[in-house]
């Protein structure tokens, strides 16, 4: 296994006396798209911002590419590219005013050439001479990952990149992004939707500032040991099904999925005869199923919750 | 680390001067403030200060003499600082704005009043600022006269016939109709550069971290130095079309003579923008947001119109307020302008106001640099 791209140990970030990242340790494989998850608030950001130079640790070191955190910041903002969460570039400079910015912020030769290039691989270059304000979000978020992958970073960090964007823009994107990583960029990327964490090779998750699970998504499902039951019937029989459930032995998640419900418990004998049970009272079909990577994370977030209770 | 790059600031540079090409109300307001102020400006404001620095140019000190500066004295409004026989160092003086008066009295003034001829003395004011020398001026013939008639032991004698007998010539120097115009309007290319370069690149740095665009900025590789050089080297294109319009205007329109040499007036005008330029980029490293910024400039401008002699003349005020005034850099540009362009001052006579605006310039880009936040902590 060579070198990882990005290793940060003991990492603690605090805004006003707030540790919104504390005492982290996380290791990202160079080459590969790893997934950086976490809920709102979590210090993902606050993470990915660390890494790029834009804020400073308050404990903790860090090397990335090679480049140590915090001393060697230039050569580190000059390898990598960063998309921020909210779209970035210039609203009030065309499409190509704004590459050709980019372009020339890291000294790229021919600029003509390459911005071009860019354009015409975006697809974008009938429209170049339009302000980037009037793009759609999903226009505004390829302009944005084409900005920040034009000078080849070893190593792209995107911070949600995709909220707010339509599937078929999304599923283009990962796409784009397997296509990056094939060519051997190293990509992280934060995310809330589980189909795009299992769109990558390795997972993070962290919660309330701590690292909770990392791991393939097969791992990460693994370690929460979690046993699901799936519940089938008609409408009201599973709606009752749901309503006996809640309080009984060893359920801990129940999520209703269209007519069906995803029945989750730790303790999978007390789990099985609470399901068997219910499912004999109220008429609906009860069979084992495959956990989820959202039933896992949703079990993860509740449990760091009464950890910081 | 890496070092500055030229490739760097140009793409700085093409991106700022766009963005300031297509904020269509903000280059609109950038013309347009100069011609709208000097029109609106172009009215007097008058005062009537006290305590002005004068020269005495006496070669002889006769009992007559020391009368008449006494009694000026006692008007309040002439300070005699300067005690000289020369009437080129008085001159210089004068041009250098150190005095506003040089009273001459002749060598032969106490021989012509004992004999009883008409005797001279020649008060020359510094009559760019018009309101300075007006009130000055006014109670002169009266106070001398009567002093002198005091002196002789002649109160009671014919005062009408005496009072002829003393003449008191007065030139007012450089303005000699006492036009309020000439002293406003190149101040106003003061006020006009200051609030629109300050303004300006008081929002620079605000503007980027209020639209979100700061983070990817700063996530690319360009230093402070190249960052500021991109936000401040635009306005002085700007500055640039400011200065040919009021100066245009200040010929055309109100008809202020230019006296002075033109390229030492564009190098004062060079610091004192450059100053201009830093102090508003340093506002804007303090500044959290584009009001924020606002605020803070007008923080700075409204003091400085009124401390730095533009509004009123900076003689007639208080000695605090005179030190507050000297810590604008628009009271250096405004001795700067007005002895350059009214005066034809040469570069010895203005090199005072030049040395401080070339401190401001040192002291505003330090602390530019120091304050600019490489993070976004």
């Amino acid at each position: 296994m060579s070198e990882p791209a990005i290793r940060v140990e003991h990492l603690t970030k605090r805004f006003g006396g707030r540790a919104v990242v504390n005492d982290v340790s996380m290791e990202v494989a160079a080459g590969q798209i790893t997934g950086f998850l976490g809920p709102n608030g979590s210090g993902k950001t606050t993470m990915i911002r660390v890494m790029c130079g834009l804020l400073t640790a308050d404990e903790g070191s860090g090397t990335v590419l090679g480049y140590r955190l915090g001393r060697d910041t230039r050569r580190i903002k000059s390898e990598i590219g960063y998309m921020t969460q909210h779209f970035s570039l210039y609203e009030d400079l065309t499409i190509r005013e704004n590459l050709d910015f980019v372009a020339g912020l890291y000294r790229l030769r021919p600029r003509r050439r390459i911005v071009d290039e860019t354009l015409e691989t975006l697809g974008l270059s009938a429209r170049q001479h339009q302000l980037a304000g009037a793009l759609s979000g999903g226009w505004k978020q390829r302009l944005a990952l084409a900005a920040c992958v034009m000078h080849r970073p070893k190593l792209l960090l995107l911070d949600e990149p995709t909220a707010g964007v339509d599937p078929k823009a999304r599923r283009d994107f990962w796409e784009e992004i397997h296509h990056l990583a094939a060519d051997g960029m190293t990509v992280l990327v934060s995310t809330h939707y589980m189909d795009e964490a299992e769109r990558c090779h390795f997972v993070n998750y962290i919660a309330y500032g701590a690292l909770v699970a990392s791991g393939t998504v097969e791992e990460v499902v693994a370690h929460a040991r979690l046993t699901t039951y799936l519940l089938e019937g008609d409408l009201a029989a599973v709606n009752e099904a749901d309503r006996r459930l809640r309080d009984r032995e060893g359920v801990i998640e129940i999520a209703p999925f269209g007519t069906t419900l995803h029945v989750v418990g730790r303790d999978a004998a007390a789990l099985r005869r609470s399901v068997e049970a219910v499912a004999a009272e109220t008429g609906t079909r009860a069979s084992l199923t495959e956990t989820s990577l959202e039933d896992a994370f949703i079990h993860f977030m509740g449990e760091s919750e009464d950890n910081m209770g | 680390m890496i070092g500055f790059s030229l490739r760097r600031l140009g793409a700085l540079l093409r991106k700022e001067s766009v963005q300031m090409r297509r904020d269509r109300v903000t280059f609109a307001m950038m013309i347009g403030i100069p011609l709208i102020q000097l029109v609106l400006f172009g009215f007097a404001i008058n005062n009537d200060p006290k305590d002005l620095p004068a020269a005495l140019v006496a070669p002889t000190q006769d009992r007559y003499s020391r009368a008449i500066v006494t009694a000026l004295e006692l008007t309040g409004y002439y300070r005699f600082d300067h005690a000289t026989s020369s009437a080129a160092e008085a001159e210089a003086l004068l041009e250098r704005g150190a005095v506003s008066f040089v009273v001459t009295i002749p060598s032969d003034f106490d021989r012509r009043v004992d004999r009883g001829d008409a005797p001279q003395i020649l008060i020359e004011a510094d009559a760019t600022d018009p309101a300075v020398a007006s009130g000055a001026i006014s109670t002169l013939s009266q106070v001398a006269s009567q002093a002198l008639l005091h002196e002789r032991g002649q109160e009671d004698a014919a005062e009408e016939n005496a009072r002829d007998k003393l003449e008191v010539v007065v030139h007012r120097r450089y303005n000699p109709e006492g036009i309020t115009q000439y002293n406003i309007v190149p101040g106003l290319l003061g006020v006009i550069l200051q609030m629109t370069m300050m303004i300006m690149t008081s929002m620079a740095l605000t503007r980027e971290i209020e639209r979100g665009t700061m983070e990817n900025l700063l996530a690319m590789p360009a230093n402070g130095f190249e960052i500021m050089l991109g936000k401040i080297l635009p306005y002085f294109f700007v500055g640039a079309v400011q200065v040919a319009i009021i100066l245009l205007a200040s010929k055309l329109l109100f008809g202020v003579p230019f006296v002075g040499s033109l390229w030492l007036l564009m190098g004062g005008v060079f610091l004192f923008v450059l100053a201009l330029v830093l102090l508003g980029y340093t506002i804007s490293t303090f500044a959290r947001t584009q009001m924020q910024a606002m605020q803070l400039t007008f923080f700075i401008f409204l003091p400085s119109i009124l401390l730095s002699g533009f509004m009123f003349p900076y003689r007639g005020m208080p000695g605090w307020a005179q030190v507050l005034g000297e810590g604008f850099p628009l009271t250096h540009f405004l001795r700067m302008i007005r002895a350059v362009m009214l005066k034809g001052a040469g570069v010895e006579n203005v090199s005072a106001p030049i040395s401080a605006l070339c401190v401001f310039v040192l002291v505003f880009s330090g602390m530019a640099l120091l304050r600019f936040r490489r993070t976004l902590d």
